[in-house]
């Protein structure tokens, strides 16, 4: 694109990037220049905004009201003044419940099931994302050899598409794959992970820690090296013990970063989707629904499509990400003004 | 050899420590667990469907040895077993009664050999079955998922770039009353994931008639929040009296963006340009809700369909998720230290 600049080094690519740019500018150029003659200068931001804005306005904000017109209405018909008012039903619906600790006692026991496996997954996933990121930000920010290449080691996964994650572990997962024959050699019987509840959450918890971890490692990475070094030196020629040192220096200087890291690592996990859906599909039974793939069959791929159910649970997950991004706000806020 | 390594694992002033030790075994570790599970999803893709259903399974894509018998077309197994005096032979598996396995000899098949059947062992050769990544291009609908996931990408890239950077310039070039509001509203759209507004964007983008239409999953996420910052950072940083020295010179608006802010932004324009490429390729939930039928399926969906059907064809599956996961390799491979610190920046993914 910066074609002037780049003239010197790469030579026809970079003429023909410059040559496409001036073009682009010659078939763009006439128009605005109009444009801006008719309205003036200083309303010109606007015409630079409005794509955008437009943009927003069609598929966020718009959006946005008119889903909660939508868990305020009834009846399966997707235009929104076609849909009759019920006033809070759609929420009595979904919140109704004899017990909440017992979802079979609830209306919607399929939603109140993917609140309580999205709790039980957001807490072991981002407790146990903090945990092995800082175990290995510590890791990486040794006197290593190859350090760039251990860094990339961890970090690649989290370019990879959830889906092609799922499917490398439904691989290795499945039952007559690669883990059940490590397992079989060391004597273990064949285990159908997908089978059991308890091994399809540990396992819907553990890809997903997987496939993010690496970008918090990177966050704790930068965290760790803002730390001064001569701190540690002291700690050494007071012959402090590394685990005192640690708990003394690392904890406290990186506890920033560290809650920046479990706020965002919570905001993910409670709109989990992708990686579970494609492995486990939600199973065996309703064990690894999430709250997300609720919604998602709820609206769009049950037998009875339930636009204003599907509405409500989404303003009720928005409701608890507004919370938990406010919190995130406020804290990067924080770091900022602290460093 | 043993030098070299003794130079690159030696400690300046001190010796070995035992946290030394637990760190390179837990980095150690750590290769075999990342590394581990996509170099045998790449191994297990160039085996054959027999290969494959083979448990437990072998590393290498070792392919069964079949041979052809004068006045027959089909293939036979090739196996070894002891013959009557003791010698090993090597003889095609005819068929098997029970525990029987009747062997014959490939050049003169009235030879024949009982044998218990599990005394044969398959005769086996390193082959790599292409065909897992070649039939695919020529029976399924592949190239057209290829084709659908590369115009989402490329194209929804392109118009991010530009309609992110012409909102980043106004913002972060001008003074004028209700950028506070607007900052304030890019701001706030950062608040609605898709996640929460499912439906009614699926609305919006029904009533444009765009469902089942790669233009609708291109257009809902064109203009992003993230993007917009970015750039806008970085324009901040650029000197105003470019600006208005081009002012001066009566250049118009549009011109000083196009000629001036925008070559000068190629860094942070390179940095949003990974991001979406990587965003678009990798994007799952709105293509799931809003492409239904085959053939305007991504890549990421008919991986998704592939994998969901009742006989999954793992030698197709997992040749396709190779090709799926071969461009984000290949952009992590070039750009990894770049990507790292973009993210270690901005914060963002």
């Amino acid at each position: 694109m910066a074609g002037d600049r780049k003239r010197g080094g790469t030579g026809a690519v970079a003429d023909a990037l410059d040559g496409a740019w001036t073009a682009a500018m010659g078939l763009t150029e006439p128009p605005m220049r109009a444009l801006q003659r008719a309205i003036g200068a200083a309303r010109m931001p606007w015409a630079f905004l409005a794509p955008n804005l437009a943009f927003f306005g069609l598929f966020v904000f718009l959006p946005l009201l008119i889903d909660v017109w939508f868990s305020l209405t009834g009846g399966p018909r997707l235009f929104p003044s076609q849909r009759p008012y019920v006033g809070a039903d759609q929420y009595r619906h979904l919140l109704a419940c004899g017990n909440y600790l017992d979802p079979s006692t609830c209306d919607q026991d399929r939603f109140w099931r993917a609140v309580r496996n999205t709790a039980e997954f957001t807490l072991f996933q981002v407790g146990a994302i903090v945990v092995v990121s800082l175990a290995t930000a510590i890791a990486l920010n040794r006197r290593i050899v190859a350090k760039g290449f251990f860094r990339a080691v961890f970090f690649f996964p989290v370019l990879l598409s959830p889906v092609v994650v799922a499917l490398v572990w439904k691989w290795i997962l499945q039952r007559d794959g690669l883990l059940n024959a490590v397992l079989g050699a060391a004597g273990f019987g064949k285990t159908l992970f997908f089978v059991s509840p308890g091994w399809a959450m540990f396992w819907a918890i553990f890809v997903s820690v997987w496939a993010h971890m690496g970008f918090y490692t990177l966050i704790l990475l930068a965290g760790l090296q803002a730390i001064p070094a001569d701190l540690y030196e002291a700690a050494e020629m007071d012959r402090t013990p590394p685990w005192r040192a640690f708990a003394r220096i690392t904890l406290p200087l990186l506890a920033p970063s560290l809650l920046v890291v479990a706020v965002l690592a919570l905001i993910k996990a409670v709109q989990i989707f992708d990686e579970v859906f494609v492995l486990t599909g939600g199973g065996p039974g309703s064990a690894t629904l999430m709250v997300v793939q609720y919604i998602y069959e709820t609206g769009f791929s049950g037998v009875v499509q339930d636009f204003g159910l599907a509405a409500a649970a989404s303003v009720a997950l928005g409701v608890a990400l507004f919370g938990l991004t406010l919190a995130q706000l406020r804290l990067s806020r924080g770091k900022e003004g602290a460093t | 050899m043993n030098k070299a390594l003794a130079f690159a694992l030696r400690r300046r002033g001190r010796g070995w420590h035992w946290t030394d030790v637990l760190t390179y075994a837990y980095l150690s570790f750590g290769v075999l667990l990342m590394f581990g599970p996509v170099l045998w999803l790449a191994l297990s893709s160039f085996k054959t469907p027999a290969a494959l259903a083979e448990f437990p399974p072998t590393l290498l894509p070792w392919a069964p040895q079949t041979v052809t018998l004068p006045g027959d077309t089909a293939r036979y197994p090739l196996v070894t077993a002891k013959g009557a005096d003791g010698a090993t032979v090597t003889m095609a598996l005819k068929r098997r009664i029970g525990l029987v396995a009747i062997l014959v000899d490939p050049k003169d098949p009235s030879k024949a050999l009982h044998v218990p059947a599990d005394s044969t062992r398959p005769v086996r050769r390193l082959r790599l079955a292409f065909e897992n990544y070649v039939d695919p291009l020529k029976s399924f609908d592949f190239p057209r998922y290829l084709w659908n996931s590369v115009f989402v990408t490329l194209v929804a890239t392109l118009i991010t770039l530009l309609i992110n950077s012409m909102a980043a310039y106004a913002l972060a070039i001008y003074e004028f009353k209700g950028r506070g509001l607007v900052t304030l509203l890019v701001m706030a759209s950062l608040m609605a994931p898709i996640t929460i507004i499912l439906v009614p964007a699926y609305l919006v983008v029904n009533e444009l008639g765009l469902v089942n239409s790669l233009w609708g999953v291109i257009l809902p996420g064109a203009a992003t929040p993230t993007g917009v910052f970015l750039l806008r950072q970085y324009m901040l940083t650029m000197p105003r009296d470019l600006v208005e020295a081009a002012r001066m010179d009566l250049a118009s608006e549009w011109r000083i963006y196009w000629r001036i802010v925008m070559p000068l932004s190629a860094p942070a324009l390179a940095v949003l340009a990974i991001f979406s490429v990587m965003w678009r390729w990798n994007d799952f939930l709105w293509p799931l809700v809003t492409l239904t039928t085959s053939d305007h399926f991504t890549l990421q969906l008919a991986l998704n369909s592939f994998q969901g059907e009742l006989q999954v064809r793992w030698n197709y599956l997992l040749a396709m998720t190779v090709v799926t996961l071969l461009p984000v390799a290949i952009v992590f491979a070039f750009l990894q230290r770049f990507i790292a610190s973009g993210i270690a920046t901005t914060g963002m993914k």
